[in-house]
């Protein structure tokens, strides 16, 4: 990251494709991070290597010298605008492969047309940008090509262990990482101090701080009842593990326990005291909220501090970035939200060229730099959160904090493992007609919570998992 | 001779027919047999019979849909056809100046897509950033939350009003040209008013018009799908994923990947309206034999 990418001016154009992406619920996050979709078409051999099954045998030096000499076409399937810098990058490194670059819609409608054409078995894309959170959904219907034997399983130490977690089940690799979403808070610091706020060591701390900044007029924060990204973040870093999958028939769906229902009845007694507002997040009146001070923070991601310069650039200078607070003081965990990678298609006809270039994009220094410094993705590669140039940049709009450090920092206190349902979609969709609305409607969490548990239950039963 | 006018008339459908028979017929067979199948995530496809019908008679969301779309039906629907019938009368008394404009300014609204019509609503009634709002806590009163989620139904009650009245209007004025002026004439001569003209000379003639308005009225609303897919980007929590059986069936489909689902809950919809639509042709036929 060299200096053009200081914050004045950046983010302003990125930003509209991903804010469409962030309406959707689930895309939240994982919009803004994209990384994932190479593809790959050319060359070949007709074995893609097996996405699951045990027969795949590795692919050696000659295959692939023949799979990225040949002359092919790979199609990626990516929202993210400004990829093609990056895919030109693999292009002059490989001149013989044409990468064609589709997006075929941001979040839900993107996914949906992926799963419509792994169903149909040709016409989709070799490489595919994937969300964390989306890659089980996937798995489970055997869409994704196991890169382990392509080579995928020698990229694990270069990449931090949670997000190698979130691509990998067991020895099987679904994707390369691209950017992720380590959570910190964004906050007013003008507003802060105008309530007397300090140090926001613990949540309980944070609650004293809500109560002051509401005495001045705005909300502390703001808690999104139509997206469940930033609740999963932070059951994720109160270390609960509502989901888990095993790959195949088994599913556990753990929503109501002591974790989760610490963090509801916290905010539910925020709610109750009207201390927080329950306003959807990613639509204009919020976006409008963000830029007036109505909310003087912002619980998000690694990706946010780009984002927000986009939409609040107004108060540019007075914001800066810290970690969440703890449930208990000296603690140093945090959660997750967003982040995608990119994930080869078991229908690919050129998998080995696929997997190149879905490695290439999101390990080839160059690359990962454009993407971070030009696409505004906050990357995964471990030498580029250990590169100063990238870790000491100064932020202006962060009155010349050095945020990329702050979430470097947070990065490495996230929670290892964290699972997702098979049917991810289904639970970020029902999740509005049960927790969210609850929350919305101010209402008892803890009673929305426990019908998001029901519904999510009886549905894995009835698509036929075992539920744990 | 003969027999050549019948392969000509034969030639002239077989357009239609192909067209017909490969867009309409088919996928509707197919997806009529689709409902009879449940896919499962594991374990694939299996024969269900008419399980999925059973399960949409009680599903609580597809009921719930149902009902809400009574509810606008029941509300809207008089309201809307109240006002169109309204302004068909005023433009066909040709009391008011400028009929040719008006009719045109009230048909414009049926022009604009309901896309983007439901997205200019949905600016209007946002909060906070929307000029109702505005206006309404300028002058000092609460914000009148218009995309609330109680309140929601009654703003998409107020975008479909104002987008189809034009279009009944304009159904029920031609229908009105069609009447014998003769009638009027007369009725005036016998000292008859325009209030009484109107309600006992033209509303009646037109009735068979009204009826049908009224039939489609029926089969668009239970039919709603653009304005809760849109307006749920600004009313996020106001808009359940159910909220109208058009809708459910959409997201069932494509977001639950439940084809085989929503293929029942759409001919079940589809069943609804038929009876519907119906029950509601019988009642004018039958009154109006009565009348005869």
């Amino acid at each position: 990251m060299s200096t053009e990418n200081l914050p004045s001016s950046p983010s302003r154009s990125a930003a509209p494709g991903r804010r469409d992406l962030l309406r959707w619920g689930a895309g939240g996050a994982a919009a803004l991070s994209l990384p994932a979709l190479l593809t790959a078409c050319g060359a070949g051999s007709d074995d893609p290597a097996g996405g699951g099954e045990a027969s795949a045998t590795p692919v050696s030096a000659s295959e692939r010298e023949a799979a990225l000499s040949a002359t092919s076409t790979l199609t990626v399937w990516d929202w993210v605008s400004g990829v093609e810098k990056q895919t030109a990058l693999f292009e002059q490194k490989y001149p013989n492969i044409t990468v064609n670059l589709e997006n075929v819609g941001n979040g839900a409608p993107h996914y949906a047309k992926v799963r419509t054409a792994a169903k149909a078995g040709s016409g989709g894309a070799d490489v595919v940008q994937m969300e964390y959170q989306f890659i089980n959904s996937f798995v489970v219907t055997g869409s994704l090509l196991d890169l382990a034997p392509l080579g995928g399983s020698e990229l694990s130490s270069m990449y931090p262990e949670w997000v190698w977690q979130q691509v990998s089940r067991d020895a099987r690799v679904y994707g390369i990482p691209g950017d992720q979403g380590p959570m910190g808070i964004l906050y007013r610091d003008d507003l802060f101090q105008s309530a007397g706020v300090g140090q926001l060591a613990t949540w309980n701390d944070f609650t004293t701080a809500a109560s002051a900044v509401r005495a001045g007029g705005g909300y502390i924060t703001n808690l999104p009842p139509n997206n469940p990204g930033e609740l999963m973040g932070l059951f994720w870093q109160a270390g609960a593990k509502p989901f888990t999958y095993d790959g195949g028939k088994t599913v556990g769906v753990d929503l109501v326990n002591d974790t989760t229902s610490q963090v509801i009845s916290y905010w539910q007694d925020l709610i109750d005291q009207d201390l927080v507002s329950v306003d959807p997040d990613f639509t204009d009146a919020w976006y409008q909220g963000l830029a007036s001070g109505k909310y003087a923070s912002w619980l998000t991601a690694a990706w946010g501090p780009t984002f927000l310069q986009g939409y609040a650039g107004s108060t540019a200078g007075s914001w800066r970035a810290t970690g969440l607070p703890q449930w208990s003081a000296g603690q140093e965990v945090n959660g997750n939200w967003g982040g995608s990678s990119f994930a080869v298609m078991k229908t690919s006809k050129n998998p080995i060229a696929a997997f190149e270039l879905a490695k290439f994009l999101n390990s080839d220094p160059t690359s990962v730099r454009v993407a971070s410094d030009e696409l505004f993705l906050y990357p995964t590669l471990q030498s580029v959160l250990e590169d100063p140039a990238f870790l000491d940049q100064p932020a202006a709009f962060y009155g010349g904090q050095t945020v990329n450090r702050t979430f470097a920092d947070l990065s490495k206190t996230v929670d290892t493992d964290f699972d997702w349902l098979p049917y991810i979609d289904y639970a970020y969709t029902n999740f509005n007609d049960t927790l969210g609305k609850v929350i919305s409607e101010k209402g008892e969490l803890a009673d929305g919570l426990q019908q998001w548990q029901e519904a999510l239950v009886s549905y894995g039963e009835k698509q036929g998992f075992t539920i744990r | 001779m003969r027999r050549k006018q019948h392969i000509a008339a034969y030639v002239f459908v077989l357009p239609f027919v192909v067209v017909f028979l490969s867009m309409l017929v088919v996928p509707l067979a197919y997806s009529g047999y689709l409902s009879l199948f449940q896919v499962r995530l594991v374990g694939g496809q299996v024969f269900s019979g008419l399980a999925n019908y059973a399960q949409a008679a009680t599903d609580p969301a597809f009921l719930q849909g149902l009902v809400r779309m009574a509810v606008f039906l029941l509300v809207q629907t008089p309201i809307m056809l109240g006002l169109a019938l309204f302004f068909a009368l005023a433009l066909d008394s040709s009391r008011a100046r400028g009929a040719g404009v008006l009719r045109l300014l009230f048909f414009v609204p049926y022009a604009v897509p309901a896309v983007v019509a439901t997205l200019m609503w949905g600016y209007l009634y946002g909060r906070d950033f929307g000029p109702i709002d505005q206006v309404v806590t300028a002058v000092g009163l609460p914000a009148p939350e218009l995309l609330a989620p109680g309140r929601i139904l009654g703003s998409m009650m107020n975008i479909v009003t104002w987008e189809f009245v034009g279009y009944n209007m304009i159904i029920m004025y031609a229908a009105l040209r069609s009447v014998p002026t003769e009638l009027y004439e007369a009725a005036e001569l016998d000292g008859a008013s325009q209030w009484r003209i109107a309600w006992n000379i033209k509303i009646p003639s037109i009735s068979s018009a009204i009826m049908l308005t009224v039939v489609f009225s029926v089969i668009g609303i239970f039919q709603l799908f653009n304005e809760p897919s849109l307006l749920k980007s600004v009313a996020p929590n106001a808009i359940s994923s159910s909220y109208t059986p058009n809708y459910y069936a959409y997201n069932l489909a494509f977001v639950n990947q439940d084809v085989n689902y929503a293929a029942a809950i759409a001919f079940t919809l589809g069943f609804v309206i038929m009876v519907l639509s119906y029950a509601v042709q019988l009642r004018t036929t039958r009154r109006r034999e009565v009348t005869s």
